[in-house]
């Protein structure tokens, strides 16, 4: 077992683009879920729409790389205005069963062959990062400290994406110290109450479906630009359930919760794994229990229960606060 | 046309080719298109993958030449600007051309005949492709006589209508347990896919592994799934009822459920697929204007059985009026005597019975495969929403509504969006009814 080795992977992996983007991903479904109760269980939609977005943008109406954020956001925008008409008013459930759908159905679009043309079908799009990697300021070389380093241009992405998540957490926090933040966890709390004191409950969930889904936006961005590509099976709705469980691990209705929850979800995995190919390949493990090719199943199988073990035995998340949030947005 | 089965309404992850598997080639196919899905979940679906992966990049024109399955190898490939070659490329071995050209734009691309085998012509010569910035664009040839028989809209119309409706019973008898489930405990059971596919996989280990003829198998499987939903219900969901845990709670814990199971299917079962034993193939029957498997007519004819008897059961027995009764109002129901929980427990395992003799039927028309109920979840959700929530008959009409739907719709758009179909009428069903064909009409907001 090379313990240096596994050390190294699992701290690179802490503040990489997967940590990165789910962190994104979780800062929205906490303003979706931890904030104002709804239960949006497509969130890997507005990562997916933003994606394609960007990727269509510049290779399909050959659009400038900004405009084609803007293409991004604004398509992200416009799904989360087209989920919430139909379904903010409906029962929490009703949301989570429409927003799983909605995503599946933008997943299954992206990858028909009727419509190769525009997004590629099932293999996706490339080809159009390199707007972004154009405008990085850094030199050739490695930056970080030691072993635990990053090449020229996954620094610049790095760089930008946690700058975007600071703000989006400093967002957040200001919004939520504010009136408009205070009627959000009211509507989370009693919706009716709200409604009873006059306040309008659809646009303001509205207001905030379309926040958390351009914080989601921006995920997708860091998603798409970390592979230079967008592939039409990586926004399967596991990866919804994975951005909900970092939230839930880190607290949902705290702030920096979905973050902190966000990187060490992905370190946790990334150490599991490490652990277990090292110690297959000593042999401490037969080949018979596990082989390397496993790692996404022990992946799927860990968060299945961590998320039942959470929801169960800790709801609030390690730092979260039970009083913030009874969990029960009905 | 030998549509025997129906078309599996899974939101395929191999590809467009896995749309139904009709014939002996596509099922040969199915495990290798299989195997790649299960790749693409493994290393596309999970942030995992998401290190950076080398896409060749570049605009290119790509295809592979094949005449009646044989690669073309060495055919010259010439790619034509406003009627002038810009590039030229040969097929490999494997009738796979790569040819690179210098940016994007439209070109036209034609095979050289001279180097095509005696008598093998491309059947369009000349294809038109667009290529866009740093992808690749595919020019597509066939060789041959064309011998695609095209079918009109009406020819095909009562076949899919008889796929449908079997599609749509099976789906309704696990429709009933999640709605049944729903209307008892309030519990929107995200794992009930994976009842399915439990079911399923229970039965082709007693008729595969075992040796057993499928009958028993699939009986066994049954029992073994009833006992395994008293359990699940007794070790996890009373407690988490006695705990006072939410519904969103218990929800997001049913994912949990889900992702565990299905780890552990991927786990034990590997991410390939198998058919059972017995009753794979079968030689059609032609009635009338379709063409049907003794074996598809035996599904049909168990379903409406059970499916009968299931609302017999609930509307005569007392079990069933009690049933109905906790659906309806649950503290009313245990302050008039009824065992509340005890209901709910014969409720998980009728449910997870009911869930199991899908998942045994679905299999039979696709392929034991440990996706095989995840990839319907949202269409009972569709079809459960459809008909009511919570409600039984709601759940059987708005499961035959949703079958019958999503395979019609084939006649109009390409198969690989049936399931897009049915969960658009889903979102448009919750605008125009929210509580369903059968519900009733009360606050859901």
């Amino acid at each position: 077992m090379d313990l240096i080795s596994i050390l190294t992977n699992t701290a690179l992996a802490l503040f990489n683009a997967e940590s990165l983007y789910l962190a994104l991903a979780a800062i929205g479904l906490n303003v979706h879920f931890g904030y104002t109760g709804l239960l949006n269980f497509g969130q890997v939609g507005f990562l997916a729409i933003a994606a394609y977005g960007l990727a269509t943008g510049v290779t399909y109406f050959d659009l400038p790389f900004g405009l084609a954020v803007l293409l991004g956001l604004a398509a992200a925008v416009a799904l989360a205005l087209l989920l919430g008409i139909p379904t903010l008013r409906l029962r929490a459930d009703y949301l989570a069963i429409v927003t799983i759908a909605s995503s599946e159905v933008i997943r299954l679009v992206a990858r028909s062959a009727s419509l190769r043309d525009f997004s590629g079908g099932s293999s996706g799009l490339s080809g159009f990062a390199q707007g972004f990697y154009d405008l990085n300021p850094l030199g050739p070389g490695r930056y970080g400290i030691g072993a635990i380093s990053y090449d020229s241009n996954r620094a610049w992405l790095l760089l930008v994406g946690w700058t975007l998540a600071a703000l989006c957490c400093l967002l957040v926090f200001l919004l939520m110290r504010s009136p408009w933040g205070r009627v959000l966890r009211a509507i989370r709390e009693d919706e009716d109450a709200a409604r009873s004191l006059g306040k309008n409950v659809v646009g303001y969930k509205m207001q905030s479906l379309i926040l958390g889904g351009v914080f989601g936006a921006l995920g997708g961005f860091v998603f798409a630009l970390a592979n230079s590509s967008v592939q039409p099976d990586s926004y399967a709705t596991l990866l919804t359930f994975f951005a909900f469980t970092a939230m839930i691990l880190g607290g949902a209705g705290r702030i920096l919760g979905p973050v902190a929850g966000a990187v060490l979800f992905w370190g946790f995995f990334v150490l599991v794994e490490n652990v277990l190919v090292q110690a297959s390949q000593a042999g401490y493990i037969p080949e018979a229990v596990f082989n390397s090719n496993q790692t996404g199943v022990v992946r799927q199988i860990l968060v299945g229960v961590l998320l039942m073990a959470l929801m169960i035995f800790r709801p609030q998340g390690l730092f979260g606060d039970k009083k913030e949030l009874a969990l029960d947005a009905r | 046309m030998g549509l025997s089965s129906p078309a599996p309404l899974a939101p395929s992850r191999a590809g467009p080719g896995r749309a139904r598997p009709r014939s002996l080639t596509r099922r040969a196919l199915a495990p290798l298109l299989v195997l790649s899905a299960l790749l693409a979940l493994l290393l596309g679906a999970s942030p995992a993958s998401a290190a950076p992966q080398t896409v060749a990049s570049g605009e290119r024109i790509t295809g592979v030449l094949r005449n009646a399955g044989e690669p073309l190898e060495g055919v010259e490939v010439i790619v034509e600007q406003d009627g002038a070659e810009v590039a030229r490329g040969a097929s490999d071995a494997t009738g796979r051309f790569v040819v690179p050209v210098d940016g994007p734009g439209a070109y036209s691309v034609r095979l050289d005949p001279a180097s095509l085998p005696e008598g093998v012509v491309p059947r369009i010569p000349t294809r038109e492709v667009t290529v866009r910035a740093g992808n690749p664009a595919a020019a597509l040839f066939q060789f041959g006589e064309d011998t695609r028989q095209v079918a009109t809209r009406l020819d095909r119309a009562p076949q899919l209508l008889l796929g449908g409706l079997q599609f749509g019973l099976v789906i309704a008898m696990a429709a009933i347990g999640l709605s049944l489930i729903f209307g008892t405990t309030g519990l929107t059971n995200f794992a009930h896919g994976e009842l399915l596919t439990g079911g399923a996989m229970l039965a082709y280990v007693f008729n595969a592994k075992v040796g057993l003829n499928l009958i028993p198998a699939a009986l066994i499987a049954l029992v073994l799934a009833g006992v395994f939903g008293g359990l699940l219900d007794r070790g996890l969901w009373r407690p988490l009822r006695n705990r006072g845990t939410g519904l969103i709670a218990a929800l997001v814990v049913s994912i949990g459920l889900s992702l565990l199971l299905r780890g552990l299917y991927l786990y034990f079962f590997g991410g390939g697929s198998s058919t059972y034993l017995q009753y794979a193939t079968q030689d059609p029957l032609e009635v009338g204007p379709v063409t049907v498997l003794q074996r598809d007519l035996v599904i049909i004819v168990i379903s409406l059985i059970v499916l009968l008897g299931v609302g017999l059961a609930l509307q005569r027995t007392r079990l069933g009026k009690a049933t109905r009764a906790v659906a309806d109002n649950p503290a009313l129901a245990s302050s008039s005597g009824i065992d509340v929980e005890r209901v709910i427990n014969v409720v998980w395992i009728a449910g997870t019975v009911l869930a199991a003799l899908g998942g045994i039927f679905l299999a039979l028309s696709q392929q034991v495969n440990f996706q095989l109920g995840q990839n319907i979840l949202l269409l009972l959700f569709a079809g459960v929403t459809l008909g009511g929530l919570g409600t039984a008959y709601g759940a059987l009409v708005g499961s035959l509504v949703i079958g019958v739907f999503t395979q019609l719709s084939t006649l109009f758009i390409p198969a690989e969006l049936q399931v897009v179909g049915a969960l658009l009428i889903l979102i448009l069903i919750l605008i125009v009814r929210p509580q369903g064909i059968l519900g009733r009409a009360e606050r859901i907001g």
